[in-house]
């Protein structure tokens, strides 16, 4: 069965690269986006080619395809895919219930309100569990951001990006320490310190300066001075 | 949000710049013109012309075509059309693809200088179908310019675009018209112009020729396209060529900017290549590949490559003065520059715009780049007013629907990205405030920066999570890239501030000085002491 489905999304994918102008693959499509949503798999590829196909025909736009493609835009932040997809969408469609709370939800990830963002989706619970991974796929995000911005974070700033507290949390934290480098700190009297691993991002000093080569035919311009 | 600038002012496009009095009525109802005339210097040119094409003689084929044809419409045809194929015909033999090139020089004409009607836009299409098979074909054995060529993908698209304007406005349209739109509801479909374009790079196996240049095992670009020795045609390779650029500007036109960088992407704008041949075809591909990596927030990108074209222009508009396209060079340049000002509002950089582009940038925009800064209502219009200015014109692709109410619905497409682009501008409202105070400290607590910016704790760090968000883009192939130029890291409670300091260009400088100085040397050994 696993096989079967894996030479389906290889077809679709070729279809895309080869001949993505065609209404007749609409249909194609919209199974490839069901199958991304039960087998936690992406496309942007594919779903950007969907919508740009809902465009040239809107009588064939189908609700809960563009909803689930939206939903699976989130999940790949920090990329703008989001917006990418967004652009595609007629003005009167995005007027809709469901599109006007998952642009709201889009909102709070983009500004880092993640208080706002959890309490939102804890409303919106019937729209997002239609797409498994969700919930995994956020805390990622929301991780990421923390790690661009904290060389140390304190235990309360973590729980509150990705939603979890207490003995879930001390788990959550067990686990990335075993397997992502994550470091427990203890800071003065107050709350634990979660010590985030090294990057370029919140560790300046390991960015790659790369303006400091010189390119080697501009160095071929003295070699006549040379001899 | 009143804009001064009309969006909807249909001579944006000033290569299409029309006399005042080409405006009434539509073409070929001018007193006098008789399409079955045919002057003597017409028929001396096409008959030339089609000497030229079938000896192949690429540069005469270029004077004639650059030069003879836009000073004999100047001098005869400034508000009438070319005397009709089926008159000129005898004198080329009835050769089957001239007559198919000259009607796509009658047409790109009546565009320029007159109002086409309905009837004559389907005609059009008509007439690139019947070339673009031709070539697809592969039966084509001439060899065009460059610039010819680069014309027919440029106004192909160009067509497609103004006739999505067209069809879009119903409401003061005729029956006449309405019926012509019912009966050719396939002219100008979209699906037809994005596969003839997708036709054409695949037919060329351009993309497999760019290939093999780049590991030294063919020559494209070195011989600008052209095969001097073999004399096999270039038609078909240079279409599929700039169809790739053709595809980068219809995916822009939809709002699907991450596919069109995608079609773009075989070529290497980092280095010189045939694209930048032609100066209008180097332009395009530059303002359409900026405008896209600024809607996918892809800031220093945008900057990089509009400082080297407006560099570019800024060093060479004066050799094209002459050209026909003079007008479309400076129009273009003017909405760079605008883009440019948004980039560098929405991500201030230090180092990325050149000195001369710098002071043409500061010359235009100054006033409006400070108001944009400030990130309120002024902040907004200012916004919304260069992006109008500068953006592409967004169409709607699908068929018209032909029934009561019949409403004018062309500006649909643009409302959509402008609102879009005004949303991620609100987005990034507290930013810069937190960028002017960050340069004034090297370390700062979090309770004190949330006291000078008055807001609270929490709502700072949303803040500054914000900021490092929006200032890392992720590139095509999911790296984070930095666009930021003054940086930060939190360590549980102070905020260390990094500013990223120019890199000194050490090796560079000193080369460009030892240059200098052995031409000094040189000139000083040539003076003869009498």
């Amino acid at each position: 069965m696993g096989r079967e489905q894996q030479q389906v999304s290889y077809t679709v994918e070729q279809l895309v690269s080869v001949n993505p102008y065609n209404p007749d693959i609409l249909t194609d499509l919209e199974n490839y986006v069901n199958e991304q949503v039960s087998s936690q798999t992406y496309s942007l590829d594919a779903n950007l080619c969907l919508l740009r196909l809902y465009q040239f025909e809107p009588g064939r736009m189908s609700i809960p395809i563009v909803v689930q493609i939206l939903i699976k835009a989130l999940m790949a932040m920090p990329a703008s895919d989001f917006s990418l997809c967004l652009f595609l969408i007629p003005e009167q469609v995005q007027m809709e219930e469901k599109f006007k709370t998952l642009i709201v939800l889009s909102h709070y990830l983009e500004t880092a309100r993640f208080r706002q963002f959890w309490d939102e989706a804890a409303k919106s619970r019937s729209i997002l569990e239609v797409v498994p991974g969700f919930e995994q796929a956020i805390q990622a995000y929301a991780i990421h951001v923390l790690s661009l911005t904290y060389q140390k974070v304190p235990r309360p700033v973590l729980a509150e990006a990705i939603n979890i507290e207490g003995l879930s949390l001390d788990k959550f934290i067990e686990h990335h320490v075993a397997n992502s480098g994550w470091v427990l700190e203890k800071s003065h009297g107050r709350s634990q310190l979660i010590v985030l691993p090294r990057n370029e991002f919140n560790h300046p000093e390991l960015q790659k300066h790369t303006a400091e080569g010189v390119p080697f035919e501009h160095v071929t311009r003295i070699f006549p001075m040379l001899s | 949000m009143a804009s001064s600038y009309d969006y909807d002012d249909a001579s944006l496009d000033s290569r299409h710049t029309r006399p005042p009095s080409a405006g009434q009525g539509s073409a070929g109802t001018d007193q006098g013109y008789d399409p079955n005339f045919v002057p003597d210097s017409v028929k001396t040119f096409v008959v030339h012309l089609y000497r030229h094409i079938r000896e192949k003689n690429v540069y005469e084929i270029h004077q004639m075509y650059d030069g003879s044809f836009q000073r004999l419409s100047d001098r005869m045809f400034r508000e009438s059309p070319w005397p009709s194929v089926e008159a000129i015909a005898p004198y080329v033999d009835n050769d089957h693809v001239f007559c198919l090139l000259y009607r796509e020089m009658w047409f790109r004409h009546l565009y320029a200088r007159l109002s086409p009607t309905g009837r004559q836009r389907v005609e059009s299409w008509d007439n690139y179908c019947s070339l673009f098979s031709v070539v697809l074909h592969g039966v084509v054995n001439m060899q065009l310019p460059n610039q010819w060529l680069w014309d027919m993908v440029d106004e192909f698209v160009y067509q497609f675009q103004s006739y999505c304007q067209y069809r879009a406005k119903l409401k003061n349209k005729t029956e006449e018209e309405l019926q012509l739109l019912r009966q050719y509801d396939q002219a100008w479909n979209v699906y037809g112009v994005l596969n003839y374009l997708q036709a054409l790079v695949e037919k060329s196996a351009i993309t497999d020729v760019l290939e093999r240049e780049k590991e030294g095992l063919e020559q494209f670009a070195a011989t600008d396209g052209y095969d001097y020795e073999g004399g096999t045609s270039n038609v078909l390779k240079m279409l599929g060529y700039y169809s790739m650029i053709g595809l980068l500007r219809v995916h822009c036109l939809l709002g699907d900017y991450h596919t069109g960088l995608k079609c773009l992407a075989p070529i290497d704008i980092s280095q010189q290549g045939v694209y930048n041949v032609v100066i209008g075809s180097h332009i395009s591909t530059i303002y359409h590949y900026g405008f896209a990596n600024l809607m996918l927030r892809r800031y220093v990108e945008a900057i990089r490559e509009f400082n080297k074209i407006l560099l570019y222009i800024l060093k060479y508009k004066q050799f094209h003065q002459k050209s026909p396209q003079y007008d479309q060079i400076l129009k273009k340049n003017e909405q760079m520059y605008a883009l440019l000002a948004i980039c560098l509002s929405l991500c201030p950089q230090n180092n990325l715009v050149e000195e001369n582009v710098n002071s043409q940038l500061r010359d235009k925009y100054n006033e409006k780049m400070t108001k944009m800064l400030r990130y309120d209502d002024e902040a907004y219009a200012v916004y919304d007013e260069l992006f109008t200015y500068a953006c592409p014109k967004f169409i709607t692709p699908s068929a018209p629907v032909l029934e009561e109410p019949l409403t004018n619905y062309n500006q649909d497409a643009y409302r959509l990205q402008l609102k879009l682009f005004l949303y991620e501008v609100k987005q990034q409202q507290l930013l810069s405030g937190v960028r002017s105070f960050l340069k004034l400290y090297s370390t700062i607590s979090i309770g004190k920066l949330a006291a000078y910016m008055e807001v609270d704790e929490p709502t700072l760090r949303t803040i500054l999570m914000t900021y490092k968000h929006k200032m890392h883009a992720v590139d095509g192939d999911g790296k984070i890239i930095p666009n930021a130029d003054v940086d930060f890291y939190i360590s549980e409670d102070i905020v260390h501030v990094v500013e990223s300091k120019p890199t000194k260009r050490y090796g560079d400088y000193f080369l460009r000085q030892i240059l200098k100085f052995e031409e000094m040397i040189g000139e000083l050994d040539r003076i003869k002491m009498d």
